[in-house]
């Protein structure tokens, strides 16, 4: 229980924040029309792939002689990669479609 | 001035930036008009945030070159990949290459958590609390990653939808077996790598089992599901580092995924432990009340072509057969014909018809088809009394009367087209087959329907040259 509570104490602020990030992402979500559910499940996907930083700061961090590290870091880098650029890309094309039509 | 301090105040500032940016970039999807400009916002911000990372986070040592090339190597690499793939993929494979693309971050999640799991055991302090988050990312991770797979394979049509015998009960013990282990390296402190690795091919498998039986309407819900998992498996890796950025970014997802995911479900009228532990295609659908099915009537390309136009208001249906066919241009050049017949025609867009809500919208802006042309379901369907014919392309589930009918019908309660309540239905269907559902339908033997049989797009083809021809 002690080890449960000093736990939630010294992480308060980060607990602080997931929490008020929680509601601010239904709110913000809230308001989407239909239309543009799947631009923004793909524009969602690439946001998440914020993970990047992770593994870049893992290979930072590693030291030069590590190899398990540096090769898994490496793998996490070209997945995070991925995920980020792929995702953007991807959604940026959907919603390209769409910009013709508002006009 | 302390050259550190100005570095780590700058990446602080940067992150604060980028946290900014992902909230602008996703609310600003919620409007046509600035969706575009929303991504690409939440896209610098992300560049922001990686580029100050790498200059910022740690000093620079000259006997690190092999992790910076790495790391660039990387980047290059995820680069050129995911551009090539992101700008080759068609319109109508768009859900898989998301799916593809949320299962690189959930892997990218789970390897994170391998590597810090190893750095504990090169010495640091060990707290529960960090054994917790590094497992936890694993462990979500994981089952996106292999879920997000199993989903892009069912997507591209290269795996069949398929249920274990007691699937449930597997699904179950793995589950226990996942947690089990967990909480037991958690608790312990026990730094094994064998057991980690266990932990790993667990949810892993778990990500596969989990996804296999779950067929046709479903799929766009796992997959918003799975986003928003890997969301928190990038919130997981925030809290381990104490990155605002990964938090934010990460928690914005998992609960804005959550959200649509629910909300996906209540547009099918379903629960969503309903989704995940009953599959919707799977055994038990046998409920078509198979006796009284009477006849089906089909309808030639010349009486369809007369019929249209000759009708006052015509409205689009439009499925995944459409995408698949590739027919969204071909079905725009029958608006435009009809149009100048004098015909009003309207698209009734179901909130999850396609393999994705949104999808045919996505699909139709693609071939041009202006915005208040599309009706969403509940407006098309007030319409629906006074529309001379309805011309149901490829969608199949979501007309199905059963949802209306039928209380023993898997789809009983969701929201469909009321196609019905037009004067005339024409269904192009390719064959007689079942809806991806795997439920029969029996607008197909409604006494206003008549069935056009052929691929999607070669039957619009037909029509259109049958009307030139009037």
């Amino acid at each position: 229980m002690e080890e449960i509570l000093s736990l939630f104490y010294e992480n308060r602020e980060f607990i602080f924040l997931i929490v008020v990030s929680i509601f601010l992402g239904i709110e913000v979500i809230s308001n989407v029309p239909a239309v543009l559910h799947t631009p923004l499940m793909s524009g969602a996907n690439a946001i998440h792939g914020v993970v990047i930083i992770g593994s870049i700061i893992i290979m930072l961090q590693a030291d030069p002689g590590n190899y398990y590290a540096l090769i898994l870091g490496f793998l996490a880098v070209i997945l995070g990669t991925l995920n980020v650029v792929g995702g953007f890309v991807v959604t940026n094309r959907m919603l390209e479609m769409f910009k013709k039509k508002s006009k | 001035m302390d050259t550190k301090l100005l570095g780590l105040s700058l990446l602080e500032l940067s992150y604060i930036a980028a946290s900014v940016t992902f909230i602008l970039g996703l609310k600003m999807l919620s409007s046509p008009d600035k969706a575009r400009k929303g991504n690409l916002i939440a896209g610098y911000g992300m560049g922001l945030a990686i580029a100050a990372t790498i200059l910022f986070k740690e000093e620079f040592s000259p006997d690190k070159w092999l992790n910076y090339t790495l790391i660039f190597a990387g980047l290059l690499i995820g680069t050129v990949i995911g551009v090539r793939m992101a700008l080759k993929v068609k319109m109508t494979a768009m859900p898989q290459m998301v799916s593809f693309f949320n299962g690189m971050g959930g892997a990218c999640a789970g390897v994170i958590s391998l590597v810090e799991f190893d750095h504990l055991r090169h010495g640091g302090e060990v707290s529960m609390g960090m054994l917790i988050v590094i497992l936890l990312g694993l462990i979500i991770g994981s089952v996106s990653f292999s879920g997000s797979m199993i989903a892009f394979g069912k997507l591209e049509g290269k795996i069949a939808d398929k249920a274990l015998p007691a699937g449930q009960i597997i699904n179950i013990l793995l589950l226990i077996a996942i947690f089990g282990l967990g909480g037991f390296l958690a608790i312990s402190g026990n730094l094994s790598m064998p057991l980690l690795f266990g932990l790993l091919a667990l949810s892993l498998i778990y990500g596969v089992l989990f996804v296999m039986p779950i067929g046709g309407a479903d799929m766009p819900v796992v997959i918003s599901l799975l986003n928003s998992f890997t969301g928190m498996a990038a919130a997981f890796g925030g809290f381990l580092y104490g990155n605002q950025a990964m938090l934010t970014g990460g928690i914005l997802v998992g609960s804005a995924g959550t959200i649509l995911t629910v909300l996906m479900c209540t547009a099918m009228n379903r629960s969503l432990t309903n989704v995940i532990i009953g599959s919707f295609g799977g055994g038990s659908s046998a409920s078509a009340k198979t006796g009284e099915q009477g006849t089906i009537k089909e309808i030639s390309v010349t009486d369809a072509a007369i019929l249209l136009a000759y009708a006052n208001k015509v409205s689009v249906v439009p499925g995944y057969g459409l995408a698949v066919a590739q027919a969204q241009h071909t079905v725009h050049n029958l608006e435009k014909l009809l149009e100048e017949k004098g015909v009003e025609l309207t698209y009734a867009i179901h909130p999850v018809a396609g393999r994705m809500p949104g999808h045919m919208n996505v699909l139709l802006a693609e071939a041009d088809v202006p915005y208040p042309k599309l009706l969403e379901m509940e407006d098309a369907n007030e319409d629906m009394a006074s529309t001379d014919v309805v011309l149901v392309i490829g969608a199949n589930d979501v007309v199905n009367p059963a949802a209306e009918n039928d209380p023993s019908s898997p789809i009983y309660g969701m929201p469909v087209v009321k196609v019905w309540n037009a004067k005339n239905i024409i269904v192009l269907k390719r064959s007689m087959g079942k809806g991806y559902a795997g439920i029969e339908n029996e607008l197909f033997f409604h006494p206003k329907n008549r069935m056009l049989f052929g691929d999607a797009k070669d039957s619009l083809e037909k029509l259109i040259s049958e009307l030139k021809n009037l």
